[in-house]
């Protein structure tokens, strides 16, 4: 095993995982390449071969929307969400990319104080090593979650 | 809620301008409705055909509480039965769907067909003439009931009663219209999901046909200055009351995409949306009509917003729970740009939805509200007191509908 390229992967997904998790959406959108592709689904569709997405974004452009969105169009009660990434395996990618596989889970906390495990499942990532400032970048984010009910709403991603 | 005789509960004597509390809480009430609703004279969607295209082909789902099995029979006629076993009553197929012969209960073997008869009882006459069923037993006097299944378009649903008027009539000829309309050809399925709403279910089905929300809820198009007041459209209530279509036109001046770019670009000091593309629409049924919401009691939604389709399956969960089953689809003809476009769109709608995320939200609001106020009531009094269909979306008619044939199913 390479442990430099594991913990590479490994130092990008603790990243994301507390950017999202503090809510500093506008930097979660820096870990995507520009023509970065980000989708959420459910092991039932993707099993199934059905395109189908929850939420889906083809570029930082569109993620960005999202954010704004959520920032300033969307209403949903105070929550946040607290990841924990685990299980990753990497495998080369070319020259400069690596897939990645790992398992996360969700706990989402609502401001009334209501917890509850909201999602888990899988990220299937590609990463591209050389990214902006030549950090590791998003170019997929493919987030299968296991289950295909979703409490509510999906506001914040995973 | 306390425990209470239904026929106690006394509806205002405003009448359909007034929905009392009760109605979303009152555990007595549920029952009550899974009996004269769900298993009484209406038509509940079981999902596409295009779900079940082989004989063989099954589902399970729900018609109110109770599961039930949808399948294709060897002759290709859909078949709904109650998804219970004769013997002991344990579900008799365990899977939400594929392709079988019959159906075995694993608990004791007893066997079904695909037309959900009863075919056989596992060592009916005993082991080596030990053990058994007496000679005179009758194991079919407990099968599983079946339910009528009619369609409509590639719509699947299924009624209990006898005493359910023809599907066509229930929905009354404005709205198969308008169902004709979307369901134009045949459908491609895009894929699904399902949203838990921590409310009654009649609190959806109301949210569904609330035009006056839309546009305040859901502030995604006025955020990104994509409001556009001046659109024409209205809302059709048909059937009983239970049925009701809302539509609005796009501008008159479409033909290119220019205009709407030019109006969200010129949207000074406010947002924009850098991806713009999303909203890029085909008038692909060619008659403006760039969104309608179908709805039909009790329990079913098809939606065009724009080029994203679906349906959406209202199923209870108990008093203050329900799910919402989404299937989204395009048509089997599309080419793989419209497909993209579809998937695209697909963002505005489910549980991460631009303009729908708030009503699992909205909704959920409505029930922890009124926990101390069961005698209390809603005031639905937009655009009247009547329910007919009108030219303003500013306009409560429509969920007046749907309390009229509500208060008609259970008596109240």
């Amino acid at each position: 095993m390479d442990v430099e390229l594991q913990l590479a992967v490994e130092n990008l997904l603790s990243r994301y995982a507390h950017a999202l998790d503090e809510a500093r959406l506008e930097e979660w959108l820096e870990f995507f390449v520009e023509t970065g592709r980000y989708r959420i689904t459910t092991a039932e569709n993707f099993e199934r071969g059905l395109p189908l997405s929850i939420l889906y974004a083809d570029s930082r452009a569109m993620l960005r929307d999202r954010v704004t969105a959520l920032r300033h169009a969307n209403i949903y009660e105070a929550q946040r969400y607290r990841h924990t990434v685990s299980s990753t395996l990497v495998e080369r990618h070319g020259a400069s990319a690596v897939r990645a596989v790992s398992h996360f889970q969700a706990v989402r906390i609502m401001y009334t104080g209501e917890s509850m495990l909201f999602a888990t499942g899988r990220y299937l990532d590609v990463i591209r090593l050389d990214g902006s400032g030549g950090k590791p970048q998003f170019e997929e984010k493919v987030v299968i979650c296991d289950s295909r009910r979703f409490d509510t709403l999906l506001a914040i991603p995973l | 809620m306390s425990a209470s005789d239904p026929a106690s509960r006394a509806w205002p004597a405003e009448g359909l301008t007034r929905v009392p509390y009760w109605v979303y809480q009152d555990e007595d009430i549920y029952r009550r409705e899974q009996e004269r609703i769900y298993r009484g004279a209406t038509w509940n969607f079981l999902g596409l055909e295009a779900e079940l295209p082989q004989p063989g082909d099954f589902k399970t789902t729900f018609v109110g509480e109770m599961p039930v099995v949808v399948a294709r029979d060897e002759n290709g006629e859909l078949r709904a039965f109650e998804n219970r076993c004769a013997h002991r009553g344990a579900l008799i197929c365990i899977k939400d769907r594929g392709n079988a012969q019959r159906f075995t209960c694993v608990y004791h073997n007893w066997t079904y067909d695909l037309k959900g008869n009863l075919t056989s009882v596992a060592f009916r006459r005993g082991i080596q003439g030990k053990g058994g069923m007496p000679a005179d037993a009758k194991p079919e006097s407990g099968a599983p009931r079946k339910l009528r299944v009619a369609t409509c378009c590639g719509l699947m649903f299924a009624t209990l009663s006898e005493a359910t008027p023809p599907l066509e009539e229930y929905l009354g000829p404005e709205i198969a219209a308008r169902v004709r309309r979307v369901m134009k050809e045949p459908v491609r399925i895009l894929g699904g999901y399902s949203q838990i709403f921590r409310n009654n279910w009649k609190l959806y089905l109301d949210n569904v046909k609330d035009t006056y929300h839309a546009s305040l809820l859901h502030a995604f198009f006025a955020t990104f200055r994509l409001n556009r007041l001046s659109q024409k459209g209205g809302v059709i209530v048909g059937g009983d009351g239970g049925s009701h279509v809302s539509f609005t036109m796009m501008r008159t001046d479409t033909g290119s995409d220019e205009y709407e770019r030019a109006g969200m670009r010129s949207a000074a000091g406010g947002y924009r949306l850098e991806a713009p593309e999303l909203l890029e629409t085909v008038d692909e049924i060619g008659d403006g009509i760039s969104l309608q919401i179908l709805g039909v009691f009790p329990g079913f939604v098809l939606q065009q917003i724009m080029n994203s389709l679906a349906v959406r399956q209202v199923l209870p969960k108990g008093v203050g729970e329900t799910e919402l089953v989404w299937t989204c689809f395009g048509y089997a003809s599309d080419d793989e740009t419209m497909t993209e476009r579809r998937l695209k769109q697909a963002n505005l709608v489910g549980p991460a939805g631009y303009i729908s995320m708030e009503d699992g939200a909205a909704t959920a609001f409505v029930q922890r509200g009124v926990r101390g106020a069961a005698e209390r009531a809603a005031i639905v009094e937009m655009g009247g007191r009547g329910v007919g269909s009108d030219e303003s979306r500013v306009s409560e008619n429509s969920v007046r509908g749907l309390w009229q044939a509500y208060r008609r199913h259970m008596g109240l």
